[in-house]
C-alpha cells in the first residue's frame, strides 16, 4: 500500500515501508562514468574489501569520449585498468550512460539502480527506482552491493488531457519545473501520471524522469504498463500506487500547454515560446540524456528535411547512443542533418556540459535540448543558455533565432 | 576555530563550484585551485583555513560531481552554511566529512567578510554581535559525521554499524 516508491521498496525488502523510513537495501546495478568513476574507484580501494559483483557494476565513457585531453585519457585509463583487474565486462563507450543503461536493459521495471550521475533518475521512465549518488556512495556499493535510502515522500504530477500537436514531454516537464521551482521537489519522488503520460512512448517517459532531478527530485517514476513491458521485454507485472498519500499533487491541463523555453540563467525561469521568440542564436544543440533519442531525432529531421540551417547558427546534433545512431542512420535522419548543414557528432554527452566540444564563448546565446542552463554550464559563464524541445531547437536552427515550429514557412 | 564569511547567493550549482572544464581529474590540488574559479575568482586566493561559505537556497544543485564538495574541503573551509542544500551535494559533503549546516537566515544576517565561528556538531553559528542556531546533520548523516566519513563508518563495522538507524514504520 502506498506510492509507487513505497510499493516498490516494500516488495523488494519483503516488509512494508513508508515515506520517512530509513532502509539499507541491495541495488540491482551500480553505474559510474568517466568523470565520476575514478573517484568511486578510489573510494572502493580505500575500503580494502573485495568487489561485490562484477556483473552488476557498469562503467560508461560518455562525458569526454573520445578523450580530448591527456587528463581525460588518464581517467579512461584508470577505469579500463580497474575493469581488467576485477573482470568487469560492463565497460561501454557507445553513448550517454543513461541511454546505454536502457539500450542494454541494465535498468528494468521494478528494479533499484544507483548511478554516479544526477540524471540516473531517467530509468524511472521504465518504472525503475533510480537515483543519482556521489562517487563515495557508489564506491561503497562496489564493495557491499548496498546503500542507505530514506524513503522519500512523493509529489504526484497528474497530467489531464492530451498534449497538443507540437508540444512534447520536454515542454510538459519545463512547465512543471517553472510552476514548482528548481528545488520544488527537493528530496521527493516525483510520480508522473494521467492521460498524457499514459499515451507517451518510452522515449518521452524517460525525458520526464530525466528532468525530475532538475527540480530536486530523488527519483522520477512512471507506472510500468504495456508500453513499458513491450520495450523492456520483461514479463508484465503490476506496480502502481495503492491508496497513496502524496505530499502534493499538481494537476496539469495538457491541452493548454504551448512550447516552453527555460531562459538563462535558471531552469525554473520558464516562458511560453512567444515571450522569447526572435532571440538570435549562435549555437543550437540537439542531443543529451534528456532529448537525444530516436523520436527526438525524428522530430528534428522532419523539420530540417530539405532545408538549411541559418549560417550564423552552428548546429550540433548528437545521438544519445550507438543504438540511436544506427537507427537514425537507417531512417535517413543522419543524411538529412548533414545535408541541412548540421554537425553530427559521435554518441555521448556532447556540448551539454561544456567539456568536450561545441563549447560556447562569452556573450554567445545557445539553445539546447539538454537539461541545465546554469551560467558556465556549456562554456563561458557569460554565455546565455536556453532550454527547449527538439522541435523548437530544429526550427530555431533554421531561423537562426528562437522560433516556434508552428510559424515556419511553408507550414509543416 | 573562527574564520571569515564568503557570501554566495541562491542556487549555487556544482557547475559554479567546479565547472565541467576543470573537473577532468581526481588530483586534490587541481580541484582545490578550481573551486568557484568563475563564480568567485578571489576565493582560492584569499580563503584561509576555518573560513565559512554562507549561501541561500538549493546550494550544490545539479551534477552529482563529488569534485565540488571535495574542492571546498581541500580549501580547508570549516563549514558550508546554506538555507537549503541540494540532496546529492549534501549527501556527498557528509560522506567526505565536509561540515554542512542548514540555516534559514544566515545568508540574510551575515555579510561577506564577517568574522564567524561555527560548531559543526551543534549547528551554532557565532559572530561578535549575534548567535544563530542552524540545523546540523541528524540520523544516518550524523552517524557518518561522527565516524569521520562514510568510508570510515564502513571500515568501522560495515552497514551493521547503521542497524540502529534503520527505522521502519
Amino acid at each position: 500500500m502506498g506510492t509507487i516508491t513505497e510499493e516498490l521498496f516494500s516488495r523488494r525488502l519483503g516488509h512494508d515501508v513508508r515515506a520517512g523510513d530509513t532502509v539499507i537495501a541491495e541495488v540491482d546495478v551500480a553505474m559510474a562514468h568517466d568523470v565520476t568513476g575514478p573517484l568511486a574507484i578510489e573510494a572502493f580501494r580505500s575500503l580494502d574489501l573485495p568487489l561485490w559483483d562484477a556483473s552488476r557494476i557498469v562503467f560508461n565513457f560518455d562525458h569526454v569520449m573520445p578523450a580530448n585531453t591527456v587528463a581525460a585519457a588518464e581517467l579512461h585509463r584508470v577505469i579500463r585498468e580497474f575493469c581488467v583487474e576485477h573482470t568487469i565486462t560492463n565497460l561501454f563507450a557507445e553513448g550517454i550512460c543513461h541511454q546505454v543503461m536502457v539500450d542494454r536493459r541494465l535498468a528494468r521495471p521494478g528494479g533499484i539502480v544507483v548511478g554516479a550521475d544526477s540524471h540516473s533518475t531517467t530509468y524511472g521512465g521504465l518504472g525503475c527506482f533510480a537515483t543519482g549518488l556521489g562517487s563515495t556512495d557508489i564506491g561503497v556499493v562496489f564493495a557491499t552491493g548496498k546503500t542507505w535510502f530514506r524513503i522519500p515522500e512523493t509529489v504526484r504530477i497528474e497530467v489531464r488531457g492530451a498534449l497538443p500537436r507540437g508540444v512534447y514531454a520536454k515542454d510538459l516537464a519545463l512547465h512543471v519545473i517553472g510552476q514548482m521551482g528548481a528545488d520544488g521537489a527537493d528530496y521527493c519522488a516525483v510520480e508522473w501520471g494521467g492521460e498524457a503520460v499514459a499515451a507517451m512512448s518510452v522515449d518521452e517517459r524517460l525525458t520526464l524522469c530525466n528532468l525530475s532531478t532538475d527540480f530536486g527530485a530523488k527519483t522520477g517514476l512512471i507506472e510500468p504498463d504495456a508500453v513499458t513491458f513491450a520495450h523492456s521485454g520483461d514479463d508484465p507485472f503490476e506496480l502502481r500506487p495503492v491508496r497513496p498519500e502524496y505530499l502534493r499533487t499538481l494537476i496539469v491541463d495538457a491541452e493548454r500547454l504551448r512550447p516552453q523555453v527555460a531562459v538563462h540563467p535558471s531552469i525554473d525561469n520558464v516562458h511560453d515560446i512567444d515571450d522569447v521568440s526572435g532571440t538570435p542564436l549562435d549555437e543550437v544543440f540537439i542531443g543529451s540524456c534528456t532529448n537525444g533519442r530516436l523520436s527526438d531525432l525524428a522530430i528534428a529531421a522532419s523539420i530540417l528535411s530539405g532545408r538549411t540551417v541559418h549560417p550564423r547558427t552552428r548546429t550540433v546534433i548528437v545521438p544519445a547512443s550507438r543504438g540511436v545512431y544506427l537507427d537514425a542512420l537507417s531512417a535517413g535522419y543522419i543524411e538529412t542533418f548533414a545535408r541541412a548543414g548540421a554537425l553530427v557528432l559521435n554518441p555521448g554527452c556532447g556540448p551539454c556540459l561544456g567539456r568536450q566540444h561545441g563549447v560556447v564563448g562569452p556573450g554567445e546565446r545557445v539553445l539546447s535540448t539538454s537539461n541545465r542552463n546554469y551560467p558556465g554550464r556549456m562554456g563561458s559563464p557569460d554565455a546565455q543558455i536556453f532550454l527547449a524541445s527538439p522541435a523548437v531547437a530544429a526550427a530555431s536552427a533554421l531561423a537562426g533565432a528562437i522560433t516556434d515550429p508552428a510559424t515556419l514557412e511553408p507550414a509543416l | 576555530m573562527s574564520g571569515r564569511v564568503f557570501l554566495l547567493g541562491d542556487g549555487v550549482s556544482t557547475d559554479a563550484i567546479m565547472p565541467g572544464r576543470y573537473n577532468v581529474t581526481t588530483d586534490p590540488d587541481a580541484l582545490r585551485r578550481a573551486c568557484l574559479i568563475e563564480a568567485r575568482p578571489d576565493f582560492t586566493e584569499t580563503v584561509q583555513p576555518g573560513d565559512v561559505i554562507v549561501a541561500g537556497r538549493n546550494f550544490g544543485c545539479g551534477s552529482s560531481r563529488e569534485h565540488a564538495p571535495l574542492s571546498i574541503k581541500r580549501n580547508q573551509v570549516a563549514a558550508v552554511i546554506a538555507a537549503s542544500f541540494s540532496r546529492i551535494f549534501y549527501r556527498n559533503a557528509v560522506n567526505i566529512g565536509l561540515p554542512v549546516i542548514r540555516c534559514a537566515e544566515a545568508h540574510r544576517v551575515l555579510r561577506d567578510g564577517d568574522e564567524v565561528s561555527v560548531d559543526a556538531l551543534t549547528g551554532v553559528i557565532t559572530t561578535p554581535t549575534t548567535t544563530l542556531r542552524g540545523e546540523p546533520p541528524s540520523g544516518v548523516a550524523l552517524r557518518i559525521i561522527e565516524a569521520g566519513s562514510l568510508i570510515d563508518l564502513i571500515r568501522q563495522g560495515g552497514w551493521a554499524a547503521l542497524e540502529g538507524e534503520q527505522r521502519v514504520s
